[in-house]
């Protein structure tokens, strides 16, 4: 009836038990406020059934934020059962409780706060940067979103209902085959992966077609923002890269549950294949997760530099550039499988290539600084701290992209510096100062700077703390996800300093909390009444802040690349002319194709057969219910418009 | 306090806490830095000359970070303002061009090097190699020595300034072989047999680990790999063969963490080929672990 779902699935040691208390608190707490403020009804037509992407792009970030602070707590207690393990003390974990959480916290880092992040971005400046009122398809952006969410919402339960994976977040075969692996953690982490992987391919798809299909008139592509630029680049590698994820996963998938050998050594398997398809996919996901960071440090260093982008053709080519070159080195994560010299050579020169147009971005941007006013706003601190860490990053990595280098500092603490360098610096810092950016944009009113500032140097020095340490770690042969050595390794001093970084890291973000709380508090003082805050460039700060569900009253005509921009100096005044604006109605179907996603995946994870089918059948009738509907839009009539202007 | 000074204090703040998170580095104990045999030597040269090139870009961006952030700071008025600047050909030609032939002097270095290093290569040696089979095991290593007929779990002796020809494979989940100080590292993978050869220039005791992650027991998989001199070597050879029972491989393979250094008489001198041969075909489940 159940399937493998039994009590024993129930019963965790105290600290998993801890996990799973909080979060059912934290639940219990949420539903409490919906009650006592009576917000059901609210939450269900603005947000739950809402297709507008703004609206859409808010989901994304309360989702990417909460998966960001439990990928940082699993961060936190790896760290610390680090400070201890040592000798003779096997600190407060057990190895498979560590092993799990480190595989969370990648899973979750990349899948939910990563990805999250990106369509957040997406969802939110896209249409309003290329002058669109909404993307080519809202009802499907819809079902993408609860398809990622449904992901992250795996994870999590897995705290409270049976395990997670430990394999590593990747889940090299055969250690995540049957044989080495038969419970229900390989499962966990294959279906929140897939369901939040076809989401993700569903929105790359979306949006492609929306940049594609959707700009306003007079916006020919090399007049296209940057930031839409690098989202092209994204959505280009998102659409060739995810079906590899969804192929590999599924055939892991076939090997799991139908004792096919597709991956394992026997029978004619071969996990060597897996790891090379799921990095074809992961390097791409790397860039994936940092071309859209590109895109906002470009927006910000021209605006706050109150000067144009310098060399925005270049640009161009260098995402270009990047895109390509991002599909063939794949083989960089695994030169030590033991390819031919001039195989690890060629995979070696392609992703140190990366580097040039990866620097030409670095150097373009510091020279829109130059002969510019620059403004120490948050978004630009976290821009000057990106340069920094980057470099770092983009340094250790070409070092390790020299085959021979790598073979010394694979796997070990060092190539795990360098990964958060990049991703950190590139995605984490990127994001934040889009937040601080458009958050006027999305809200109405600015964010409190002086606790954005002291959220910055929390996470730049908690971050050189947590992370410059590994580095010589890893030259002391320190290897990854060890949840004990030796004291003779004479390691424990710079595991105590890494952790004492990431609490720093943890006060950083503790500051942003308190910084959206009191912006929120005294958002009277901050109000933004004119839509442009930061003196803007491009189309968004033409609207109003927020935008209304429509966006833009009269879809405005561009001449220029930094329309706004031209729009703002070359001030010409003729009565708009208002049109009657059709947009899609609120859908209730995408939360109840999320829900059957939900219990098809924890079904599947159970193998609790016939409610996975009954499930499925529910996907199934959901869709036909939207096909078969035919009012699923409704009309703002041209009066209306006007009237909100 | 005004631009200027903030701009001041943020580096020497950052330069501070940079030097506080590397205070508790043991030089001695940077392995990859002190290499003790020609491989890890030419590897760590190479991450020598690598990070000297790349600071040759490096270190113009970290200078035009910190100077343009204070020469064009908004409070400024002095410094030129050009809101409308958006390129300089010649300017993107360097930027482009520069780091361009870093790379192109890197990849030269890259693909001789990855031929020189490529851990198939045998080492081209005057004296006569020695032959060490590395299995992985759940979560132990297993060391056969088939000429000398002996086997170890945990911990290896060889000969310095001989080369090792390692022949490594798994009878568990994938892992990988590394000693830090000797150079490294290849992956140890069930129904394949990858090859590694180092050499150590000096006596000594070197710590080895696996480096992927491989299950459980995993933290528990280090090994000592000891050079010494070839007379104690074969000293060492010898009370092993008199003093030890012989390898029961089917009680090895059992998984078991932590495991104690552990001696045997190999009886078996082709249990290698039958451990990488036993994926190769369809074989009944009682090969797989548990």
């Amino acid at each position: 009836m159940f399937g493998r779902l039994n009590a024993d699935a129930f019963k965790h040691d105290l600290i998993e038990n801890l996990a799973g208390y909080s979060i059912l608190i934290g639940l219990v707490v949420v539903i409490y406020l919906m009650f006592h403020h009576q917000r059901w009804k609210w939450i269900w037509k603005e947000y739950i059934t809402s297709l507008d992407p703004k609206k859409i792009g808010v989901m994304y970030l309360v989702v990417a934020f909460l998966s960001l602070i439990k990928g940082l707590v699993d961060a936190l207690m790896m760290r610390v059962q680090q400070m201890f393990s040592v000798g003779e003390s096997f600190g407060y974990l057990e190895p498979d409780h560590y092993q799990q959480l480190f595989t969370a916290h990648g899973t979750t880092m990349i899948f939910f706060v990563g990805m999250g992040i990106v369509f957040a971005l997406m969802n939110f400046v896209v249409p309003l940067q290329i002058g669109a009122r909404d993307v080519a398809f809202p009802f499907l952006n819809a079902v993408s979103f609860y398809l990622y969410a449904v992901g992250a919402g795996l994870v999590v339960i897995s705290l409270v209902v049976g395990v997670f994976s430990g394999t590593g977040w990747v889940c090299y075969p055969p250690l995540s085959g049957l044989a080495y692996n038969p419970g229900v953690g390989v499962d966990y982490w294959i279906w929140s992966v897939q369901i939040a992987g076809i989401g993700s391919l569903l929105s790359g798809l979306n949006f492609f077609a929306t940049i594609v299909k959707m700009r306003c008139s007079g916006m020919t592509l090399m007049k296209m923002p940057i930031f839409i630029w690098a989202i092209l680049g994204t959505l280009i590698l998102i659409l060739f890269a995810f079906p590899i994820l969804t192929a590999t996963i599924g055939m892991l998938t076939l090997d799991r549950y139908l004792d096919m050998h597709f991956f394992t050594p026997d029978f004619g398997g071969n996990p060597m294949m897996y790891i090379n398809l799921i990095w074809a996919w992961g390097h791409p996901e790397v860039y994936i997760l940092v071309l859209p960071g590109f895109g906002v440090f470009s927006e910000v260093v021209a605006t706050f530099s109150q000067k144009r982008l310098f060399g925005y053709v270049s640009m161009i080519w260098a995402l270009g550039a990047i895109t390509f070159l991002s599909f063939i080195v794949w083989l960089h994560h695994f030169f030590t499988m033991g390819a031919g010299a001039n195989v690890n050579a060629f995979f070696g020169i392609m992703t140190m290539l990366i580097a040039v147009p990866t620097g030409v971005k670095i150097f373009n941007w510091l020279f829109t600084m130059h002969r510019g006013r620059v403004l120490f706003t948050t978004p630009m601190l976290w821009f000057l701290g990106f340069v920094l860490i980057f470099t770092i990053g983009g340094m250790t990595g070409v070092m390790m992209s020299m085959a021979p280098i790598d073979f010394q500092v694979h796997n070990s603490l060092f190539l795990i510096a360098h990964f958060h360098s990049v991703i950190i610096g590139g995605v984490v810092f990127g994001f934040f100062a889009a937040f601080a950016y458009w958050f006027p944009k999305i809200a109405g009113f600015k964010l409190n700077e002086r606790l954005g500032r002291y959220a910055f140097w929390c996470w730049m020095i908690g971050f050189i703390l947590a992370f410059m340490p590994l580095y010589a770690l890893g030259l002391m042969g320190a290897t990854r996800r060890l949840d004990h050595y030796d004291a003779a390794t004479g390691w424990q001093p710079l595991f105590v300093v890494a952790a004492v970084g990431i609490a720093i890291i943890f006060l950083g973000i503790g500051f942003q909390i308190l910084q959206v709380i009191v912006s929120i508090k005294h958002r009277k003082q901050n109000l933004d009444t004119t839509g442009d805050p930061w003196n803007g460039r491009t189309l968004e700060w033409a609207t109003p802040s927020p935008p209304p569900e429509y966006n833009f009253a009269v879809i405005p005509h561009v001449h220029d690349r930094d329309a706004f921009w031209t729009m703002k100096h070359a001030r010409v005044h003729h009565k708009p002319h208002y049109e009657d604006i059709i947009m899609p109605k609120n859908s209730a179907i995408p939360p109840f194709i999320g829900g059957f996603s939900f219990l098809l995946g924890f079904c599947l994870i159970w193998h609790i057969m016939w409610l996975a089918a009954f499930s499925f059948v529910g996907i199934i009738i959901c869709m036909i219910i939207r096909l078969s509907q035919k009012e699923t839009e409704h009309l703002i009539s041209a009066k209306e418009v006007e009237k909100h202007i | 306090m005004n631009k200027k000074i903030k701009i001041i204090f943020s580096v020497l703040l950052l330069v501070a806490v940079l030097w506080v998170s590397v205070l508790f580095v043991d030089i001695n104990k940077l392995s990859v830095l002190n290499p003790k045999g020609i491989i890890a030597l030419k590897e760590y040269r190479l991450i020598v000359i690598s990070t000297l090139m790349m600071l040759v870009v490096v270190i113009p961006v970290f200078f035009m970070t910190v100077f343009f952030a204070w020469k064009y700071r908004s409070d400024n008025t002095k410094a030129k303002y050009r809101p409308d600047e958006d390129q300089n050909h010649l300017a993107e030609v360097v930027w482009w061009g520069v780091p361009f032939v870093i790379i192109a002097i890197l990849g030269v270095i890259t693909w001789k090097s990855c031929i020189d290093l490529d851990p198939f290569r045998p080492l081209q040696m005057n004296n006569k190699p020695l032959k060490i089979q590395v299995v992985a095991l759940q979560w132990k290593w297993l060391f056969i020595y088939p000429e000398q007929k002996i086997a170890t779990v945990n911990f290896f002796q060889f000969p310095e300034q001989t080369p090792i020809n390692f022949e490594i494979t798994a009878d568990a989940p994938m892992n990988s072989f590394w000693i830090p100080e000797l150079g490294g590292q290849i992956y140890a993978m069930p129904g394949m047999s990858s090859k590694l050869h180092l050499i150590a220039d000096a006596e000594g005791s070197f710590r080895g680990s696996s480096a992927n992650i491989s299950g459980t027991g995993f933290s528990g998989m280090t090994f000592i790999a000891k050079a010494s001199s070839e007379a104690d070597f074969n000293a060492w050879v010898e009370s092993v063969q008199q003093s030890s029972s012989s390898l029961d491989y089917n009680k090895v393979v059992e998984p078991s963490q932590y495991d104690p250094q552990a001696f045997y008489l190999l009886t078996d001198g082709g249990l290698y080929e039958q451990i990488v041969m036993k994926y190769m075909m369809p074989t009944p489940k009682k090969y797989m672990g548990k």
